[in-house]
Parts: structure tokens; C-alpha cells; sequence
């Protein structure tokens, strides 16, 4: 209990705990230089991703600023004014500079990042080219179905009505366009260099259609058409990954995207049943 | 004063007859008699929220365990999340510190409605008992995460069981939204109505004012939760299609639900689930204002610019809801302007943050327990809400959304920082609620541990989170760039176990001090506000014949000429006289 009056030495205290704040500040800057190796953003495929990447190191310098000097002046705060005898705190409580300024100046901050990030988001949702590869995509417990159009470029009609456990897409037998059209599960290849254009739904619950080394991602909602494009452009093969939790078997819903070759991708497509 | 009326009405309490044993303990509508039963209950319900996490954190780590199943582990992760959020944390603060604090700083006899303050506490009950009863029902708890997505909360054949757990989980939910609505009305009209006299708006504590702005949230945000589950409710037994489009395969069945929308119910739920974390927040931030400024002997810097900015962000969490829903697929134009309102709502806490540091400047500082998880909460909230930055702008929440970089963001910046201010404003109020001081080396022991528990528990969450490792995954397995992920999941649970085992140590001085720690007095901390000038404890009634009059804001530290270093809200003279006939 504090009496008053008694002479209270806080300086032992407040060197701990100013030790332990300018722990926090070191280990978290420190932790995350060396998290840089081996966890750190998935090796990047796509160029939409370059744009994000830059946006994310520009708001790690802006963020690791306050994130340092806020733990520095707390920190030698806690170690300049422990109490000590019978000496009296400082008594101001308001200056309208200092105010002015820490509101500003976050403000500023913050509608530059905003306006850069604003610039990002509508390169991301942009039209697609014209030339870009089209796929669709559904998700279900606990798989991904893609679909492609056959060789001349169109998909058959589909209606909710023709969905079958065998067929999500609901294609309409009737339309002999719907004959060309390839359906593969949990297999995505994509061209390299060739934007594509995904349109993505559910036919259950809500999915999340994640590429993490192309930076998108899109819930795939039943009742609901959403389309992303990406332009890939590194080969190689990729995770899909299922981001929004859609049962218990959530943890195992995953499929590859690969990234070829126009011909090599062609092959495939070939080879792949209608 | 206006408040006259209500003053006099208040004093009938003090004619009561000697209570019987119910009427003290069980259905009490004394204020502070609630908020004990509020403060215990959800005490244990956080213990049974922790205990979900650590089955979670030992799965984690050891995958090959077979501690928890699929079905076990999301039902883990449902239950950790529901009763940490809607159980512990925003009870404990609204229920707990609300009710106990209210008319003790306003300096007034009770709450404006006594008995249906002990409705709403009795209201909550049938929830905890509800939500824990879903524990033992066949197929066991809800399963579907706290947010409980529909389509997947709403079919029964879409989950691998939790059918009645669900439902029992929306009947739960609505037994605290009944009762929190009931709490915060009576909040705000006590607040508004009953301020003892020269208790202006201008002169309240921040912790009222953070009470305040709590209330008003929680009347406006509820209802649409409501709303949301009492609609999730019927598609889940009355067969109702609110939110199901037509034509769902479910379990190679052809669903009968058609016309519903599937994202009506996230946007139901953010629009709640926003301010929620506001609801959790802004009593902190009144707590831990009251603390530092009491601590540092110093008054609290920029007063106003602590009100300005709690209205600010009780507004504004209004318009913020979409950012949960970046990639949900609803339009990017409302992306756009969801990222804008966003970024705006980070004004606030940073002037908050700053406004702290410069509280601590040129103070004389008083290293109490309490200070020190004040301190924390600094800390971790800056941490919190420098990684929310990275999820403000939508393009880069495309690759962080659903990832453990959110878990961690949002354990620092609403979990921890909640957390933080929950302990320090227990340590700081414990002699006044209950007559005795906790002891303090145990309580610096338990700081430092849930200090650097909380870091190493939550910190590492960022790198995976970074690396794409997403959230409620039952196993890493399937993903190749995540086999290596496995020594950070260790390290991360033996920091949530030694965060865990130093709550115990938490737990043993809270009942240990509750029986055996020293007797504290009026003003153990030399505070200025007014519920440290009652009796400890205070009395049934709070004050005595007369009411307490304030002359003054409660943050009078360290006035120069003053006789102490401190001049309570009830000191009229001037300062320099105080020591006069000052003292209460």
C-alpha cells in the first residue's frame, strides 16, 4: 500500500521494466529479420503480385517506424522517471503542437498509404485482357473442379437445375458445346506469360480459392459468380489451398496449379477426358 | 441539478431491512454485488475459453499426438473463440468492471435500474449454462468457428456433426445479446442521469467515458447480431432460407433451402462484429488512462483528445465492418471505400497511443502490478495495431486474410490488449471491490510471465502467418511450404502453456488475497476519482447520508503548491489551500 509521505525509490523497478520494453522492441525486430529466412511471403509467380509485395514492404517500414520509436520512448520513459522521494511529477496535461502534430501527421501517413493502396486494389480488380485464358471454378466439400472451354474458346450453358453430385457446374446435356468443355478436380494448369481469368463459385458452403505465390484469393460463394485474373509468370507448380473454413474436412481440401508452356499446356488439355 | 429526483430515490435503498442470504448473494440488485457475480463467472468461463486453446496449442504441436480429431480441434477453436469473446471478455468488462465501477466514480447509489441489472445477470446465466451444456450433447459443440459462416453453420448435413451443438450455440448467443442489451441500456441512463452533483460529462474519468461510448456501441450493434442469429436460427429448424441461395449440393443432396444469400449473414455479423471489438477495446482504454495517469503521478495528457478520439472510433466502428470481407466477393468498389473508412479509424489510436506516452513523460512513476500490465497494454496494442495496418489495405489482406498473420494481429490488438487491461484494472480495483489488496511480488511475477508469454505466444503467429500457413488448418500435412513450419508451432505453445500456467499464479493470489491479503484502506493508491473516496468496501448504498459533490476533473496529479501529490475530485479549495480542510 503507497502511504503518503513515505519515501517510495521506484528505480529498480523502472530499470526492469524499461529493460523488459527495450526486450520486447529488440527481439521483435530482431525476430522478424531472421523469420526473413526461411518464413517469410511465398516465392511470388505472378505480376500482380510484384504490385502487392511493394505495397507490403512500404507498410513494413511505415509500421516498423512507430512499432520502434513508441517501445524507445516508452522504454526511457520507465527508466528517466521512476519515482524517487518525495519529488513531484511534472504537471502539463496538454499542448496543442504536439497534439496537432501527432494527429497530422498519422493522418498524412495514413491517406498516402491509402491512396497507394487504393491504386493496388483497382489494378487487382481491373478488367481482364482479352486474351486471357478462362477457367471456372467450383468449389465443394472438400475439392476443386475446374473447368475449361474446349477448343474453340466456349463454354456450354449451365443452370442451377442440371447440378448433380456428378457434375457442380450443372452443365446442360442438351448443349453439345458442353461436350468440348474439360472438367478436371483438384488440377489447374495455367500458360505462362497468358493472363487467366478465373470465375469462381461453390456449390455447398463458402470456400476460399487461395493461390498464395500468384497473392490472390477469392471466396468462392454458392449462389454467386466471382472472377479474379492473375498474368502468371514463373513455371513451376503451386498450392491451392482452401482459405475459409468449410467443414471438417477443410484441412485436406488442396489442389496443384501449374505453370507451362502454351504447348505444354495444350498437351495436358488434350490429354485430359470431356 | 436535474438529477435531484433520482438522487432521493437512490437514498431508499439504504432503509432496506437486513438482507437474506438470496437476496445478498444470488439475486442481488446491488450493484456491486452483480458485478461479483458478473467478475466470477466470466472468470471461470475464461478458464474453460484457456483451457480450449491449450488442447489446441498441444495439437498443434504435436499433430501426431491424436489429442484432438478434426471435429474435435475445430470444435476447440469454435469454443475458444465464442467464450473468450462473447463469455469473458466483453462481459467481464460491461458486467464485471461496468457494474462495479459506474456509481462508485459517478458517485451514485446504484445503477438507474437495480432490478433489471440482476435480470440482465440473470439472463446470462442460461447462456454460460447453455453454451456449456453444448458440450455434452451428441455430436458435441458448435464446430464452425466463431463467426459461424453460413451456408456451413446453417445445413446440418454440411458438417461433420455439431447439429444440435450449433444451435444450442445461436440460443446461447442470444441469451448474452438479451443480456448485455439490458446491461448497456442501464449504463447509459445511470451515466446520463445519475452524475452526483458537479460530476459534469467534462470532469468524468476516461474509464466511465470508455464505459460510455461501450454502451452506446453495444445498444446499436446488438441488435443487429440479434437479428442475424435469430434468422440463422430458423434456416437451422424451421427451415427457413435467409441464407442459402437455391440449389446447394450438400452431402450429394439437392437442398431444399432456395432464394437466400449467403453473404447476408457475414454482413449481419461484421456489422455486430466491428464495434465487438470496440466493445472490447475502449473500456481498456479508459482503464489503462485512469492507471497510467494515476501511476505516473501525473494528470492524463490531452484530456479531450481522449474523449474526442474514444467518440471517434465508436462512430466510425460503424463503417468499418466491410474490412472483414475483402475477398468474401462483394464488390471491390465496396472494397474500396471499406479500406478508406478503415485507414480513418486508425487516426484515433494512434493519438490514444501517443497520448499515453506522453502521460508517462516527466511522471513519477509507481511500478504497482497494475501499472505494469498498463504499460503491457500499451505495448501490445501498438503491436496490434501496427500488423492491423498490413489487413487495413485490402490488397494486402488478399494474401494475409484467413492466414495466423489475423490471429496474430488480432490476439495483440482486441485479445491481449483486453486482456491486459482486465488484470491491471483488477489489481488496481481489487481493495475496493473486496476490502483487501492483492499480493504484489506474485502479481510482478505474473506480469512478467504473461508479458513475455503473450509475446511469445502470439509474435511467431506473424511469421507463419507471413508464409501462408492459414488459420483453423487441423493439420499442416497436406501443404508442402508448411513442413517446416513445426518448430515455431513448438515454440508457440510452450509460450501459451507458460502463458497459461502463469494465469494460475494469477488465480491464487486473486482467492489467496480475497481471504488473507492486507486490509487496504479509503485511498491505498492516493487516486483522485470518487470511488476512492468511499469506505473500503464500499457500503450498501456506496455513500453515506450525503452524496459527494466534485469540484474538480479526477486527474489533478502532482498540482504544483498542493500539499499531496494529489487532489481528489471531492476537494473544493483551491489548490495551494488544500491541505486546509481538504483531506476526505
Amino acid at each position: 500500500m503507497e502511504q503518503p509521505g513515505r519515501v517510495v525509490d521506484e528505480r529498480r523497478a523502472g530499470r526492469w521494466m524499461s529493460a523488459l520494453i527495450m526486450f520486447i522492441l529488440v527481439a521483435g525486430v530482431l525476430s522478424f529479420v531472421w523469420s526473413s529466412k526461411d518464413y517469410w511471403l511465398l516465392p511470388l509467380a505472378s505480376t500482380q503480385g510484384l504490385t502487392l509485395d511493394n505495397l507490403f514492404y512500404a507498410i513494413l517500414i511505415l509500421t516498423a517506424i512507430p512499432f520502434v520509436l513508441v517501445h524507445l520512448f516508452i522504454g526511457l520513459s520507465l527508466w528517466r522517471f521512476p519515482a524517487r522521494g518525495t519529488e513531484r511529477a511534472a504537471h502539463w496535461h496538454e499542448h496543442l503542437g504536439a497534439e496537432l502534430t501527432w494527429t497530422i501527421v498519422p493522418t498524412i501517413a495514413f491517406i498516402v498509404l491509402g491512396i497507394y493502396g487504393e491504386i493496388v486494389w483497382a489494378h487487382i480488380y481491373s478488367a481482364p485482357p482479352a486474351n486471357a485464358l478462362q477457367v471456372q471454378v467450383v468449389g465443394r466439400q472438400f475439392e476443386w473442379e475446374f473447368r475449361y472451354p474446349g477448343p474453340d474458346g466456349k463454354f456450354g450453358r449451365t443452370a442451377p437445375k442440371f447440378v448433380t453430385s456428378g457434375d457442380p457446374f450443372g452443365m446442360d446435356p442438351s448443349d453439345p458445346e458442353n461436350q468440348q468443355n474439360i472438367v478436371t478436380v483438384n488440377e489447374m494448369h495455367v500458360v505462362l506469360n497468358r493472363p487467366v481469368s478465373v470465375r469462381i463459385t461453390a456449390i455447398d458452403v463458402i470456400h476460399s480459392f487461395s493461390l498464395p505465390n500468384f497473392r490472390m484469393k477469392q471466396d468462392a460463394v454458392p449462389g454467386r459468380d466471382v472472377s479474379i485474373w492473375f498474368t502468371p509468370n514463373k513455371a513451376g507448380t503451386y498450392q491451392i489451398v482452401c482459405a475459409q473454413l468449410c467443414g471438417v474436412g477443410h484441412y485436406t481440401m488442396r489442389g496443384n496449379i501449374t505453370v507451362e508452356s502454351q504447348s505444354a499446356f495444350d498437351q495436358w488439355l488434350g490429354s485430359q477426358g470431356h | 441539478m436535474d438529477a435531484v429526483a433520482v438522487h432521493e430515490a437512490g437514498a431508499a435503498h439504504e432503509t432496506h431491512a437486513k438482507e437474506t442470504f438470496f437476496r445478498h448473494y444470488i439475486f442481488s440488485t446491488d450493484h456491486k454485488m452483480i458485478g461479483k457475480q458478473y467478475f466470477l463467472t466470466t472468470m471461470f468461463m475464461a478458464l474453460v475459453g484457456g483451457g480450449m486453446a491449450m488442447l489446441m496449442r498441444d495439437h498443434l504441436a504435436w499433430p501426431n499426438n491424436g489429442v484432438l480429431t478434426p471435429e474435435q480441434y475445430l470444435q476447440a477453436v469454435t469454443m475458444h473463440g465464442t467464450i473468450m469473446i462473447f463469455f469473458f471478455l466483453t462481459v467481464m468488462l460491461t458486467g464485471g468492471f461496468g457494474n462495479l465501477l459506474i456509481p462508485l466514480m459517478i458517485g451514485a447509489r446504484d445503477m438507474a435500474f437495480p432490478v433489471l441489472n440482476m435480470i440482465s445477470y440473470w439472463t446470462f446465466v442460461p447462456g454460460v449454462i447453455t453454451i456449456l451444456a453444448s458440450f455434452f450433447v451428441p455430436g458435441g459443440p458448435a464446430g464452425n468457428g466463431w463467426t459461424a459462416y453460413a451456408p456451413l453453420s446453417a445445413i446440418p448435413a454440411a458438417e461433420g456433426g455439431a447439429g444440435l451443438g450449433q444451435t444450442l450455440w445461436l440460443v446461447a448467443l442470444l441469451f448474452v445479446v438479451i443480456s448485455s442489451l439490458f446491461g448497456s441500456l442501464n449504463f447509459l441512463t445511470t451515466i446520463l442521469n445519475m452524475r452526483t452533483r458537479g460530476l459534469s460529462m467534462g470532469r468524468l474519468p476516461l474509464t466511465i467515458w470508455g464505459i460510455f461510448i461501450t454502451a452506446v456501441l453495444a445498444l446499436l450493434s446488438f441488435p443487429v447480431l440479434m437479428a442475424g442469429l435469430g434468422l440463422l436460427l430458423l434456416d437451422r429448424v424451421a427451415g427457413t432460407s435467409f441464407f442459402e441461395p437455391t440449389n446447394l449440393l450438400v452431402g450429394g443432396q439437392i437442398s431444399t433451402h432456395a432464394g437466400g444469400d449467403a453473404l447476408l449473414w457475414q454482413h449481419l455479423f461484421w456489422f455486430f462484429g466491428h464495434p465487438e471489438v470496440y466493445i472490447l477495446i475502449l473500456t481498456p482504454m479508459g482503464i489503462v488512462s485512469e492507471i497510467i495517469s494515476t501511476f505516473s503521478r501525473k494528470p492524463i495528457f490531452g484530456y479531450k483528445a481522449m474523449i474526442l478520439s474514444l467518440s471517434a472510433i465508436g462512430f466510425l466502428s460503424f463503417l468499418v465492418w466491410g474490412h472483414h470481407m475483402f475477398v468474401s466477393g462483394m464488390h471491390p468498389l465496396l472494397g474500396a471505400a471499406f479500406m478508406g473508412s478503415t485507414i480513418i479509424i486508425a487516426v484515433p489510436s494512434a493519438i490514444k497511443t501517443f497520448n499515453w506516452c506522453a502521460t508517462l513523460w516527466g511522471g513519477r512513476i509507481h511500478f504497482t502490478t497494475a501499472m505494469l500490465f498498463a504499460i503491457g497494454f500499451v505495448s501490445v496494442f501498438v503491436t496490434g495495431g501496427l500488423s492491423g495496418i498490413f489487413l487495413a489495405i485490402a490488397p494486402v489482406d488478399i494474401y494475409l486474410h484467413d492466414t495466423y498473420f489475423v490471429i496474430a494481429h488480432f490476439h495483440f490488438v482486441m485479445a491481449s490488449a483486453s486482456l491486459f487491461a482486465i488484470l491491471a484494472g483488477t489489481y488496481f480495483w481489487f481493495p475496493k471491490f473486496f476490502g483487501r489488496l492483492m499480493n504484489e511480488t506474485l502479481g510482478k511475477i505474473h506480469f512478467a510471465l504473461t508479458f513475455l508469454g503473450i509475446y511469445g505466444t502470439f509474435y511467431p503467429m506473424h511469421f507463419i502467418g507471413l508464409h501462408s500457413n492459414d488459420r483453423r488448418l487441423y493439420d499442416n500435412a497436406a501443404y508442402p511450404f508448411l513442413a517446416h513450419t513445426g518448430p515455431i508451432d513448438v515454440f508457440v505453445s510452450l509460450s501459451a502453456f507458460l502463458l497459461g500456467a502463469a494465469q494460475l499464479i494469477f488465480l491464487f493470489n486473486f482467492f489467496y488475497s480475497l481471504k488473507y491479503g492486507p486490509v487496504a484502506d479509503t485511498n491505498p493508491w492516493r487516486a483522485n476519482s470518487l470511488d476512492w473516496q468511499t469506505p473500503t468496501p464500499p457500503p450498501h448504498g456506496n455513500w453515506g447520508d450525503e452524496l459527494p459533490t466534485v469540484y474538480r476533473w479526477p486527474y489533478d496529479y502532482s498540482v504544483p503548491g498542493a500539499k499531496d501529490d494529489y487532489i481528489p475530485q471531492t476537494v473544493q479549495a483551491a489548490p495551494v489551500a488544500a491541505g486546509a480542510g481538504g483531506e476526505a
